[in-house]
């Protein structure tokens, strides 16, 4: 999802909705659990790429959509194997992969607002109860907005620790990456107050 | 016409702006002083993100305490990290922000997206994902961003600080084509050589008020 952003492009793919593409990763999603064969969810993580090739993405795209995760792909795999065993570790791992691509491909080939406004549209019943839709899609593109953001800011105060001879650990990162943040939050606020 | 009268502003405890009795109706003001004098403090007192402790600012009439939002489609503001302006992930997205909560229908959004940003040199950006762009382009999106709502005051914090001498020259070109009335808060002396008149700030009070060459005179005076 963090690479995911949106590819310009001319597919089926891009040219789908966005509430048909989320539906169907919802379904898709929920399918993917249910499938307890290593064949069938290996045979689910290739249409998953096929689908990425329909789409008319390489390699690379796909491989940059999971290198955010693999840390955790890696510590998942690892404790299945210690947990239930290696087969049943593949199948976790496969699965895992499979639905971070599945959502990658729906935020590779749908435009940020159309994915907002499909998910405003769906929440628009409970505006009734209250809830501001309007917010809700600002909110999350804001999310997506400025997650590649957390990433350069952790690289920027990583190098500057190093710079100064200190091997950065998660420990003397958490608090000026933090700061740094809050500081981020608070110019992006005053800047959407004066623009609105 | 802006007007400020009777101004002072404190900021946590801290006294930052006193003393402030202006009419702006300039079309080019400039505004220099020195870190901490209170440039970016009264650049934010003219749309109303800050409001005076004591005193009143109005803008073409309006207290920018007491009508807030009638003030912030007056005045623009950009500030000098772009990064933290462009609030969506592609420029076409971004530019269309400030439009929806104005309640435009969709073609005309997307018609008013395309003009801006041919009319800033983004033909072709709409679909670029602002985080892959240089600093220099960010920086021209959140100019677009802003005056795509067809402000009648702009008001800039330092908006050539982190680009390059060529950027910074395409910007303030673009700034200078603007019909709108301009307040533009620099470390950049050169840049308000051509202002109507300039404002120098220390210590949080104005020090010098006149045209650009006596100005940029007291301000050197007061730095060395
Ligand atoms: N959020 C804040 N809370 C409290 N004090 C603040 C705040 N922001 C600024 N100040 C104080 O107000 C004074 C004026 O700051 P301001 O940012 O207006 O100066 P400036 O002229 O824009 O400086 P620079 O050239 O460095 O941008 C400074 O003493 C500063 O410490
Ligand atoms: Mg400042």
């Amino acid at each position: 999802m963090i690479a995911g952003l949106y590819r310009a492009g001319d597919s089926v793919l891009h040219r789908m909705g966005a509430g048909a593409k989320i539906a169907a990763l919802a379904f898709a999603g929920t399918l993917v659990l249910t499938l307890t064969s290593l064949w069938l969810a290996g045979g689910f993580l290739g249409i998953v790429l096929a689908l990425y090739g329909i789409a008319g993405f390489g390699p690379r795209l796909v491989l940059a959509q999971l290198r955010p995760v693999a840390f955790l792909l890696a510590i998942l795999f690892a404790a299945q194997i210690w947990l239930a065993g290696p087969a049943d570790a593949v199948l976790v791992v496969i699965r895992f992969a499979a639905l971070i691509l599945a959502a990658g491909l729906v935020t590779l080939t749908t435009r940020t607002a159309d994915l907002v406004s499909a998910i405003e549209r769906a929440l628009s019943p409970f505006a009734r109860l209250g809830l501001d839709a309007g917010r809700v899609s600002l909110a999350i593109s804001l999310a997506i907005r400025f997650i590649p953001a957390v990433g350069q800011i952790t690289a920027e105060v990583r190098e500057a620790q190093s710079a100064r001879g200190r091997r950065p650990s998660p420990l003397t990162l958490v608090v000026p990456v933090i700061v740094r943040l809050l500081k981020m939050a608070d110019e992006i606020a005053e800047a959407i107050d004066a623009r609105s | 016409m802006i007007t400020l009268s009777g101004v002072r502003l404190e900021r946590g405890g801290r006294l930052v702006l006193s003393g402030i009795e202006l009419a702006l109706s300039e079309r080019r003001i400039g505004i220099i002083g020195a870190n901490g004098s209170g440039k970016s403090s009264f650049a934010r007192l003219l749309n109303g993100l800050l409001v005076p402790t004591q005193g009143s600012v109005t803008v073409e009439g309006l207290d920018t305490g007491k009508e807030a939002k009638a003030v912030r489609r007056k005045v623009g503001f950009v500030f000098q990290n772009p990064d933290n302006q462009v609030v969506y992930p592609t420029v076409g997205e971004d530019l269309a922000f400030g439009l929806k909560g104005r309640g435009l229908a969709r073609p005309e959004i997307t018609a008013k997206v395309e003009a801006t940003l041919e009319r800033f040199g983004l033909s072709g950006f709409g679909d670029r994902l602002v985080h892959e762009l240089s600093g220099g382009e960010r920086q021209m999106v959140a100019l677009a961003g802003v005056l795509i709502l067809e402000p009648q005051w702009l008001v800039l914090d330092e908006p050539t600080t982190l680009l390059d001498r060529r950027n910074t020259r395409t910007m303030m070109a673009a700034v200078e084509a603007l019909e709108q009335n301009v307040v533009l808060v620099t470390h950049d002396l050169s840049l308000v050589e051509t202002c109507d008149r300039v404002l120098v700030f220390g210590e949080g009070r104005i020090v010098a008020d006149a045209a650009p060459r006596e100005a940029i005179a007291t301000y050197l005076r007061l730095v060395s």
